[in-house]
């Protein structure tokens, strides 16, 4: 199945005490596997909500939502846990890198909940820093980053359990627009060897990146386009 | 995730904040260290007492004479009452004692060639010093053949040796006892302080019927100073000295609301109640240790949830990247342990530290033992599994999302 996500009539109802609210009022999209899709929208569109439902962190009120060809709203926290672990990546708008850590045992984190043992843990984080461009950087701090290194960081961190899906969420939010220029450039060159990505902006020259833009309003996806050539392999 | 790790994670999460990690502790520290010193003072004061007991040895009775009227004057302690008979008729006719003896003191001074000592001079039977459990290291002990012949023969107390005789051999030496030449044929193991704080080898034995006729004045010589009951087992002890006061009271005529002319008194029973009381000293320090340590522990969870509340963003991206409910507790249960283990730990070298620091300056005995220590290292752990447990509890509980757009 090339299918990576493959989400049906997914609604989200948040109730708040009296008031209800309905963030997704009945979604269905398909994401195939080498794609690279901009999530657009203004606040309150439900494109973090509905990230969020991709990102196994919140589950659907109702609807499918199949990751990889798993039922992922049958599933509890632990089971959760693990697919976020193995077979998706995080990359966020604040980086959210943990601080006064070396930026290679960040990188490391996804494994050490893999269960992998220190040392193969090392090799493959530093080959993953080396792959974002930051070999010799492995043990500075955080604070020691720039906010393009740092979300390299990230980047690195989200790649090295070799996940099937690549998230950012808003991933170029906090930085200069030479350094979105390098993250996007990043981007593009991991997707082009074939990792699949789904990314939230609501920057439309950032969304020009990606091959496909979803975008979002109300609830509801109103449009659906394709802007760039996708390496669709079905 | 593996222990190892975990315990990495947690000890770098404390590395960060070492001035509140260690105010943290702080209250486990000074409540570990009390229990330590507590329990090493308690204890050294019971083996004192316990050593004591079984100096005087073990279910002892002690039988002296107590007041008489004559004219209408009252007189106490002096009295001779007791005499080589009431020995012989307790040994006999009371079913609950094993062994009787009677003993008179004196005391005087002790002469061997230029130097001289004032001691306490005992007249004894073989008996008492069975009942005492007391033994002769060096030649032998007094015989029932030099009590009946009156022979001047005595024992030397281990400090009367040393002071008469230094490192030299006393046995077969003539010493001066109240000018009397008595041939020493022994001397007596040491038996170190009485639980009234004397020196009980400061005392020279000598067969009681040669006390009664040459070292001590008395109207009679079968008088005797004070009687040494032993009890048949532990669990006779009060019913013998009922036997013993009724056959006395029987002997010595005393009807019903007349005086006694002696008094019994269980010397077992006095320590007893000193190793009770002792007892009750340590719980109620025991008490206070406590309640420090449970505010201790209140303060750790206290940190800890404010640890919680402030990295509630690392919790989020830890739980995003794969971290499980049950990760997220271990790791701050794992610190919260690691805190009071830590404490526990510089708790329990303070103690040690407090407890030889006040055995030195107060010359108090302190015993801190193995059992101790190996108590106190647990309690403090699960101090910090106690108190750690809401605050990782609620950090396992937070959303993953909330937690991750938690400012």
């Amino acid at each position: 199945m090339s299918a990576v996500i493959s989400i049906t009539d997914i609604r989200r109802l948040f109730i708040m005490g009296e008031q209800q609210f309905e963030a997704l009022k009945g979604v269905s999209f398909t994401v195939n596997k080498g794609e690279f899709v901009a999530i657009m929208g203004a606040s309150g569109s439900g494109k973090s909500t509905c990230m969020n439902i991709i990102g196994c962190l919140d589950p659907p009120t109702s609807g499918r939502y199949l990751l990889d060809g798993l039922d992922v709203g049958r599933m509890d926290g632990n089971q959760l846990a693990d697919i976020r672990n193995k077979k998706l990546g995080f990359v966020f708008q604040g980086f959210n890198l943990l601080a006064r850590t070396p930026a290679v045992e960040n990188v490391e984190l996804p494994l050490v909940y893999a269960g992998i043992g220190s040392k193969e843990r090392r090799i493959i984080a530093m080959a993953a820093l080396e792959q974002v461009g930051l070999a010799g950087k492995e043990f500075n701090h955080s604070s020691q980053l720039s906010g393009g290194q740092q979300q390299r960081v990230a980047i690195a961190r989200a790649l090295v359990n070799k996940p099937s899906l690549l998230l950012a969420d808003e991933p170029t939010g906090n930085l200069d627009s030479a350094t979105t220029e390098e993250i996007m450039n990043l981007f593009t060159a991991l997707n082009q060897s074939g990792i699949t990505i789904v990314m939230v902006t609501h920057e439309h020259d950032v969304a020009a990146f990606a091959g496909r833009q979803l975008t979002f309003k109300d609830g509801h996806i109103i449009s659906d386009s394709q802007t760039g050539p996708t390496d669709r392999k079905d | 995730m593996d222990f190892l790790q975990t315990i990495k994670i947690s000890l770098r999460a404390l590395r960060t904040n070492k001035m509140r990690s260690f105010l943290t502790m702080l209250g486990i520290i000074i409540g570990i260290a009390a229990v330590i010193a507590m329990m090493a003072v308690g204890s050294g004061a019971s083996y004192v007492i316990s050593q004591q007991i079984a100096s005087i040895g073990s279910n002892i009775i002690l039988v002296i004479p107590g007041s008489t009227t004559s004219g209408g004057l009252r007189t106490g302690g002096g009295a001779q009452t007791l005499t080589s008979d009431d020995v012989k008729a307790i040994t006999s006719e009371c079913r609950s004692v094993s062994l009787a003896a009677g003993t008179v003191r004196s005391t005087g001074q002790v002469v061997y060639g230029n130097l001289n000592w004032a001691t306490v001079i005992t007249g004894a039977t073989p008996e008492m010093f069975e009942i005492r459990e007391w033994g002769a290291t060096a030649g032998r002990s007094i015989t029932q053949q030099d009590v009946d012949s009156a022979s001047k023969v005595c024992l030397l107390g281990q400090t009367v040796a040393e002071s008469l005789f230094g490192s030299a051999d006393p046995v077969g030496n003539i010493v001066r006892i109240k000018k009397i030449p008595f041939t020493v044929i022994g001397v007596m193991e040491r038996k170190g302080q009485s639980p009234q704080g004397t020196d009980q080898d400061d005392t020279i034995f000598v067969p009681l019927r040669t006390a009664q006729r040459n070292l001590v004045r008395s109207q009679h010589t079968n008088n005797i100073g004070a009687l040494m009951v032993k009890a048949k087992n532990e669990a006779l002890l009060d019913k013998a000295e009922e036997e013993i006061n009724s056959l006395l009271n029987q002997r010595h005529r005393i009807t019903n609301g007349k005086e006694p002319d002696f008094t019994t008194r269980n010397l077992s029973e006095i320590l007893a109640v000193a190793q009770q009381s002792s007892k009750a000293m340590s719980l109620l320090l025991g008490a206070v240790a406590s309640i420090s340590l449970i505010v201790g522990g209140i303060g750790i969870m206290n940190i800890m949830l404010v640890s919680v509340t402030e990295r509630t963003r690392e919790i989020g991206i830890r739980m995003a990247i794969g971290a499980r409910k049950n990760d997220i507790l271990m790791q701050f249960m794992t610190e919260a342990v690691m805190l009071t283990l830590i404490g526990g730990l510089l708790g329990i070298a303070l103690g040690a530290i407090g407890a030889t620091v006040v055995s030195k300056i107060l010359s108090w005995p302190t015993l801190i033992s193995i059992q101790s220590i190996t108590v106190a290292f647990f309690f403090s752990g699960a101090i910090g599994i106690f108190f750690g447990f809401y605050p990782a509890k609620k950090a396992a509980g937070l959303n993953p999302i909330d937690a991750l757009r938690y400012e």
